[in-house]
């Protein structure tokens, strides 16, 4: 057989493929074992009563309440961010699309501070809203805070590029057919984005649910109210009820595990009709 | 009238204007082309009669209605895009029914009604059976014929098409160019149609309008437009030209290139520059400072190679037995070229 | 003519909601960042970041980050090269894991590191009859940042590779490179730039990293103690404007980073 001039030999590709694998089991692989085993090192029985303790059942409801929160808020705005920008000149654009992209830019930690120092004990407002009651950090509304911030770019980004790509023109047809405002969105410009708004909703929500540098900062860590999935896995951890932690760190797995199963199906979509166009 | 523009003006960004003053008037059922170079401006402006872009100064009128402050919406015109801009996730059947589906409650037709008018333009349109087909299932030529009958189903009165038969080969062109004209006069439609074809724009229009660098140079029907053009530009821009420099004193033009005869002119003295076509050229053999280089018998017209000292001049004459031989000296006639003044760089 | 409306509609709606999203969740905060530090005062602040425990920390945070970074070149080359070039049963779904540590919450991968890599781990227990401990060390807060880096690397590099052109390949051998030397002499000076591409974006990613690395990192002050913890330590105590201090040192060091690491790539790329 005949190798090609831009191949290697077969022998060394066999190699190389043999020890790129093992690096990624080793390194991507067994951590997720590792997280199941633990889970279920006391029987199915133990992990099952585990998910069933107050706190635990406490964290998973604040947790989906922060998502049910943020993602549907930073979708909405996402979409008019990418609308006014991808269909728009005007002077700034540039600016909007920096800050659009900063939160990516700052750590966890620092992703919390910020929200400290304006609700904290001694931020800029806090004082004045417990004044009134509020209180935002060590609170569900400092979570909230912190999770928006941090899920801010993803839907907005993932339909930017795409929606630039795809050009304005229907949209303009559909102008000169006599649709107006809302009709053109809903019959031209949402079925032609839905798999990338699917997408970046899908990746908004697995760093919603799973964020834990910026929520360990602004909760309270009082268990049962202000502990979401992470941080009552970092809680029972430090207690060393490792059946605990990680049978909510693997439901969180599993929860990964599935987002990139479905980032994987849609990538699939996406790139597919582009490749056919 | 149907459109009336009167002095528009656009600049992008104070660079080269899009549109110098452009004033132009569209009679009812008039099937008038928009010709011209890349970059003159006709589709900015055909763009701006359809509210897709908005011009700095000067007035729009359509169906004498003033158009400041209309959104493309409420037009009521017709618009055909380059690139067709189908709705790629909407069958062709409804494609066309779209703008019949958004009209406001009070105006929107049956669903039935809508159902109706869309096979009706289907089968105008001779694609019948692609109804339930998507854009990117059907051809070209299908693609383009989609977009018209969807910018038809609104009943527009003024249709403007951008470029339509652009993305399409020779073939196909030639076909929809005879099959577009004719479906214009059948409906009363009054079409404005933005080409950079000289021969699509000469073939089917009532009038041409010759624009360059934003500006519109002559406003003529075709076969004027193709015998007095009005200028060097136009003259160029419609058919094969050939370019002579002279000057021009006492009523005659003298020729810089030699072995041409001069011809009597009311040009102003000065110099200037004649144009003429291949065809027009009379050769004159046996005599003069040019001589014959090449004869190709190519069908009824020969094309001849003359060389006029430093420069070579090819020409059509009819066959007509003359005895062409290479090496002959002869001389050129050019008394059916055009002068046009020498034209100072815009 | 007065305004001028735009073509297609809804501008002022899409431009209200996007400006005050932003005005109010990215540049509020970021501004309370920015200001707050100088409440010390210009002394006060290098006085705040220059106390010896946050030097370690800075030390430690920067010099793990690097360092990893460093590691996920060749392993993310080499992983990237395998993923892009080459055919073999299981490649889509290998290539899907790739994103693992980029989908998997930054607690659930710290746990998971520390529960393989302590005494009694799959990997820590064989390691420990070797005298090598990771986990409660700062081999141990390298280990996670490689973890956490590696997609970043790879995903720079995969589409890069695949548009190499062939022919720059398919030239060498004609010229009578083997290889290895093809290999060496025209794809690696190729990929430069979107290796310092790459490390970059690993290396601003695990600069900040906390939940990776908080649980596997042990942090013993000035020995084992990243930045993103004193930040925390300094809030529990009141201590706004040293948090903020350190968080916008971190930050900018962030910036800079990566400003040069686009410069040196722009500058490398001329000859690619």
């Amino acid at each position: 057989m005949n190798l090609q001039p831009t191949q290697e030999a077969a022998g060394t590709r066999a190699a190389l493929i043999t020890l790129t694998l093992l690096l990624l089991g080793l390194f991507l692989v067994l951590p997720v074992l590792v997280v199941f085993s633990q889970a279920l090192s006391h029987g199915v029985a133990a992990s099952w009563a585990a998910l069933g303790d107050p706190d635990a059942l406490a964290s998973i409801r604040l947790t989906l309440l922060v998502a049910a929160i943020s993602v549907p808020l930073n979708t909405v705005c996402g979409v008019a961010a990418a609308w006014c920008i991808s269909r728009f000149r005007f002077p700034g654009r540039a600016l909007l699309v920096t800050l659009i992209e900063l939160p990516f830019s700052v750590s966890p930690v620092i992703s919390g501070l910020v929200w400290v120092l304006l609700f904290g004990a001694n931020g800029w407002f806090g004082p004045l809203l417990a004044r009134a009651g509020l209180h935002i950090i060590f609170a569900v509304p400092g979570l909230v805070l912190a999770t928006v911030f941090v899920t801010l770019p993803f839907v907005a980004r993932t339909l930017l590029p795409l929606m630039q790509a795809q050009g304005a023109l229907e949209e303009e047809a559909a102008v000169t057919l006599g649709a107006h405002g809302w009709q053109v969105f809903r019959h031209v410009t949402l079925p032609n984005i839905r798999w990338g708004l699917l997408y970046g909703v899908l990746l908004c929500n697995a760093r919603a649910m799973g964020e834990f540098g910026a929520a360990a900062v602004v909760s309270g860590h009082i268990r049962g109210q202000t502990n979401t999935m992470p941080l009552q896995i970092e809680a029972l951890f430090n207690d060393y009820d490792w059946v605990g932690a990680f049978t909510i760190a693997a439901l969180l797995s599993l929860l990964a595990l599935l987002t990139l199963a479905a980032k994987m199906l849609l990538e699939w979509r996406i790139g597919l009709k582009e490749a056919a166009r | 009238m149907t459109v009336e523009l009167q002095d528009l003006r656009k600049r992008y960004d104070g660079r080269v204007p899009a549109l110098d003053g452009v004033s132009l008037s569209v009679a009812p059922g008039e099937f008038m082309a928009l010709l011209g170079p890349s970059g003159s401006g006709k589709t900015t402006l055909l763009r701006a009669v359809a509210g897709l872009e908005f011009v700095d100064s000067g007035s729009i009128r359509v169906f004498g209605r003033d158009m400041d402050g209309v959104p493309a919406r409420a037009r009521g015109v017709g618009f055909v895009f380059q690139s067709y801009a189908l709705f790629r996730h909407m069958s062709v059947a409804e494609n066309i029914g779209f703008g019949l589906r958004m009209r406001p409650r009070a105006r929107r037709p049956a669903r039935t009604e809508i159902a109706r008018r869309v096979r009706e333009l289907l089968d105008l349109m001779g694609i019948g059976e692609l109804a339930n087909r998507l854009p990117e299932q059907i051809s070209g030529g299908q693609r383009q014929r989609v977009a018209l009958a969807r910018a038809l189903a609104i009943e527009p009165q003024l249709l403007l098409l951008d470029e339509p038969f652009g993305a399409l080969d020779a073939q196909v062109r030639k076909e929809l160019r005879l099959w577009l004209r004719a479906l214009h006069d059948r409906l009363g439609l009054t079409s404005l149609f933005v080409t950079h074809d000289q021969a699509e724009a000469l073939e089917m229009s009532d009038r041409v309008a010759v624009l360059r660098a934003g500006r519109i140079e002559q406003v003529d029907a075709p076969d004027r437009l193709y015998a007095e053009p009005s200028s060097a530009f136009v003259h160029g821009f419609l058919g094969e030209s050939l370019r002579f420099a002279c000057v021009v004193a006492e009523g005659v033009a003298h020729f810089s290139d030699p072995g041409l005869a001069p011809m009597p002119t009311n040009q102003k003295p000065g110099p200037a520059v004649a144009l003429i076509r291949p065809h027009e050229i009379q050769l004159l053999p046996g005599h003069g400072a040019g001589h014959i280089e090449s004869v190709h018998a190519t069908g009824p017209l020969h094309r001849i190679g003359v060389r006029l000292g430093p420069r070579l001049v090819e020409l059509l004459a009819p066959a007509n037995g003359l005895a062409l031989a290479p090496g002959n000296p002869c001389t050129l006639d050019l008394s059916r070229a055009r002068l046009y003044p020498e034209e100072s760089p815009r | 003519m007065t305004t001028r409306p735009q073509v297609l509609p809804g501008f002022r709606l899409s431009l209200g909601i996007t400006l005050l999203w932003l005005s109010l969740i990215v540049v509020l905060p970021m501004a309370a960042l920015a200001l707050r530090p100088w409440e010390l005062g210009v002394a006060g602040v290098w006085r705040s970041l220059t106390e010896p425990r946050v030097l370690a920390a800075l030390r430690l945070s920067f010099g793990a980050a690097t360092l990893a970074a460093l590691v996920n070149v060749p392993v993310g080359l080499l992983t990237a090269w395998v993923m892009a070039r080459y055919r073999f049963p299981g490649r889509a779904l290998a290539d899907a894991m790739i994103d693992l540590p980029l989908a998997l919450p930054t607690a659930v991968a710290g746990i998971a590191l520390t529960g393989l890599f302590a005494p009694h781990g799959w990997v820590g227990a064989l390691l420990a009859p070797l005298g090598i401990k990771v986990a409660y060390t700062p081999l141990g807060v390298l280990v996670a940042l490689v973890f956490v880096g590696l997609p970043f690397m790879v995903r720079t590099l995969e589409p890069v590779i695949l548009e190499l052109p062939r022919a720059a390949e398919e030239a060498a051998a004609t010229l009578g490179a083997t290889r290895g030397q093809a290999l060496r002499h025209v794809v690696l000076p190729a990929l430069v730039p979107a290796l310092v591409a790459g490390f970059g974006a690993a290396l601003a990613r695990g600069i900040g990293e906390y939940g990776s690395v908080i649980f596997i990192a042990g942090n013993l002050p000035m020995v084992s103690e990243i930045a993103p913890l004193i930040i925390v330590m300094r809030l529990e105590q009141l201590d706004y404007a040293g948090a903020a201090a350190l968080g916008l040192a971190m930050l900018c060091a962030a910036f800079a980073i990566l400003f040069l690491l686009n410069l040196a790539q722009r500058r490398l790329g001329r000859y690619a």
